[in-house]
């Protein structure tokens, strides 16, 4: 047991270390905006003081707290449709697609139904959503099954082609009548709305219980074995009768199912699909997954740290007058020091993981390969 | 000819030919197309001097980004010191140069970023890329919200070329074509040529595809792997540079956050349409940017007949889906090359692999 933790232990410490020094980094930048504000002095406690009001934005109230659980809903989702991924050795950067085909989904079914029981709707909605990012998850996977296109590019370029098919729909078709700009019908009696005063859903539950679910499906199902063995190595997963193809197709459509889901949860807590719906939340689940190590639990902790950062980041504009989008750079430089783990190693003079860093460096490797069996 | 135009289906093929060549040869769209190409041919050039030498890139979206703004930052910033009237050659300034070099550095400073990760630290080369793109986006928004630019440094003027070249027949659109525009869109085509024949005539160019296909072999005669990828992704920086310089300098004369729009991702796609070669992306880069422009000369001045009359339909009862069906049209496109299903696109073999000079593979 004590070996066991001693072993997590291990794997955080670059993760935290990481976080540590992009605040660092960070505390620069935000020196600088005081350097250009309207007193224009050098005033090296702005850091200390910024900080401060992003943990009592995100920490401070029950509000904020639960903003915070709100905020990282989607990221865990997202997460896990990134981390997942890992574990097959897939890179999957569409969930931003999947997640908008997913929300988009949920949206209309939601509308459709908005005058059912709010216990059908919602479950029909979420059926649907978490079937519509399977199927945005299910392409690139049988591209890169049967005809060996590699699932980071034709993830980009779907990203960018769903998003703009969606826009189109809602614009064109899909608009409802009488509201300023293009968006669907009210989802009614399908919206998630907040229980008992405090902005918390159904969502968060959902979301939650995907934790423990995906962590028994990757370590206690032959599924997730199968899923496992080929991120690890498909040609031995080959020779002893699994079938790659098989997995990378199951496990994209997976993939897609989480970012779908968390598309939904955004939606139905929305309560209509709005044709611009500019979201950062499927690039998040890049440095989610990334943050957490692929792992279930490590995601959890990562995504309520950013949901924390996303929740704190407004109090932290209006008190120390630094804009939300430092935010976007500490998370670029987290993951900076992530992937650059030996400098870290280097710099703290720690010694080299077991595990973990191997499974990351895997990836790119097969970006001219082609899958067989 | 007209007989030709009302046989069913066909004719409609026929009717949107004569019509394409129309808008080309008479409808002065054509230096709008290269406009719109430049920063995705730039960028897809960046790719190649990357994907050539084994390094896989998908951060060119802020790399671009980065130098867009830095770029027009600094010419602010000079323009300020030393206003001057716009010169007699393209409009330039001291400004408007100082502000190119400038974008050319920051993308060259992204881009150091970039071979630091993927080839000394041998980090995973997408996530590098991811990297790349999240502070780019970050940064520059975050920057332009602390200091926020007053006026504008101006931009490039585009050449005015003689009116009795642009305007003989046939081929006079051509010359319009390439010399009716701002210098930076004009020295793509340099860029693309010299760089076509470097990477597939010279010394340089075998050493790079060398390096890029199998390293081990490479490294075996003596070439030293690690400093010509650096090298390479360098040098990429500079056309990543260039085509945020362009974005700033040349086409708007002001940033916004978030400007370059997914064009470093049609860059990619434009690179991999062209099947990793310079010439192949430059025509990747004027396809998807010409049927973008044809959207638009379709929407203004609709071809005559039945075919006038059918996209006429379709634009005005679904005006949204008809413009995205345009913008998106590069990245369908581009999934079906990578895909196969005509005329399959691959990726050089070493593409995406970090190289170890002791490793076993």
């Amino acid at each position: 047991m004590i070996s066991r933790l001693r072993g997590y232990a291990s794997l955080a410490v670059v993760p935290a270390l990481s976080i540590f020094l992009a605040l660092v980094v960070a505390s620069f930048l935000i020196i600088l905006s005081g350097l250009t504000g309207p007193e224009g002095s050098l005033d090296l406690t702005l850091p200390f003081v910024a900080y401060a009001s992003l943990i009592k934005g995100a920490f401070g109230s029950v509000t904020g707290m639960a903003n915070m659980i709100v905020a990282a809903t989607p990221l865990i989702l997202t997460g896990l449709s990134v981390g997942v991924g890992l574990k097959a050795g897939l890179f999957n950067i569409g969930a931003t697609g999947q997640l908008l085909l997913g929300g988009f989904t949920a949206g209309l079914i939601g509308a459709l139904m908005a005058g059912a029981p709010p216990l059908p709707a919602v479950l029909a909605a979420v059926v649907g959503g978490i079937l519509a990012g399977a199927l945005a998850g299910f392409i690139p996977g049988f591209l890169k099954a049967f005809t060996g296109a590699h699932e980071v590019v034709t993830t980009i370029m779907l990203n960018a082609l769903i998003q703009l098919m969606i826009s189109g729909l809602v614009n064109d078709i899909f608009r409802a009548p009488g509201f300023s700009f293009a968006r669907t019908s009210p989802v009614g009696n399908a919206e998630l709305g907040g229980i008992g005063g405090t902005p918390l859903h159904f969502g968060v539950l959902i979301a939650f219980a995907c934790v423990p679910f995906s962590y028994w499906l990757l370590w206690r199902t032959t599924l997730g074995f199968e899923i496992r063995a080929v991120g690890a190595n498909p040609t031995a997963a080959r020779y002893s009768g699994m079938s790659p193809r098989r997995m990378i197709i199951l496990t994209m459509s997976l993939c897609g199912a989480f970012a779908g889901l968390a598309g939904t949860v955004e939606i139905l807590r929305l309560g209509y699909y709005p044709a611009v719906f500019g979201t950062s939340i499927g690039f998040d689940g890049i440095t989610v997954a990334l943050l957490g190590r692929g792992n279930p639990f490590g995601i959890l902790l990562a995504a309520l740290l950013l949901g924390a950062m996303r929740a704190g980041a407004p109090l932290m504009q209006i008190q120390a007058g630094i804009p939300v989008e430092i935010i976007d750079v500490i998370q670029g430089v987290i993951l900076l020091f992530l992937a650059a783990e030996i400098v870290v190693r280097r710099l703290f003079h720690l010694r080299a993981a077991r595990t973990g860093a191997g499974e990351l460096q895997t990836i790119t490797r097969s970006y001219s390969e082609r899958v067989t069996g | 000819m007209d007989a030709l135009f009302h046989i069913p289906i066909l004719g409609f093929v026929f009717q949107f030919l004569a019509y394409v060549i129309d808008v080309i040869v008479n409808g002065h769209i054509d230096p709008i197309i290269l406009g719109l190409a430049t920063p995705i041919a730039l960028g897809a050039l960046c790719g190649v001097m990357n994907e050539r030498s084994g390094v896989v890139n998908i951060g060119i979206e802020g790399m671009m980004l980065f130098a867009a703004y830095f770029g027009f930052m600094t010419a602010l910033a000079v323009s300020n010191v030393l206003p001057a009237e716009p010169g007699p050659v393209f409009g330039a300034t001291p400004a408007l140069v100082v502000g190119v070099v400038a974008a050319i550095a920051a993308g060259v400073v992204m881009s150091l970023l970039h071979a630091w990760l993927s080839i000394h630290v041998r980090a995973d080369q997408i996530i590098s890329g991811t990297i790349i793109n999240i502070i780019a986006l970050g940064l520059t928004s975050y920057l332009n919200r602390l200091i926020k630019p007053f006026g504008s440094a101006g931009t490039f003027q585009s050449f005015r070329p003689p009116a009795e070249l642009v305007n003989l027949p046939v081929v006079g659109w051509v010359f319009e074509m390439f010399l009716a525009v701002g210098p930076i869109a004009m020295s793509v085509i340099v860029f693309v040529i010299v760089l076509q024949i470097l990477l597939f005539r010279s010394r340089w160019g075998l050493r790079t595809r060398a390096v890029g296909e199998h390293p081990k072999a490479a490294d075996t005669v003596g070439i030293n792997v690690i400093r010509l990828r650096t090298r390479n992704v360098l040098i990429g920086g500079i056309f990543a540079g260039l085509a945020g310089a362009y974005l700033t300098l040349e086409a708007t004369g002001s940033f916004q956050n978030g400007m370059t729009a997914g064009r470093g991702f049609i860059a990619l796609a434009a690179m991999i349409f062209g099947r990793w070669t310079p010439l192949g992306a430059f025509g990747g880069a004027l396809l998807f940017m010409g049927s973008q422009a044809f959207g638009v000369a379709i929407r203004l001045a609709p071809p005559p007949g039945d075919l006038g009359t059918f996209l006429t339909g379709i634009q005005q009862g679904y005006p949204s889906l008809y413009n995205n069906f345009f913008l998106g049209l590069p990245y369908l496109l581009t999934i079906i090359v990578l895909a196969g299903v005509v005329g399959r696109s691959i990726p050089p073999a070493a593409d995406g692999r970090p190289y170890e000079k002791e490793s076993a593979t």
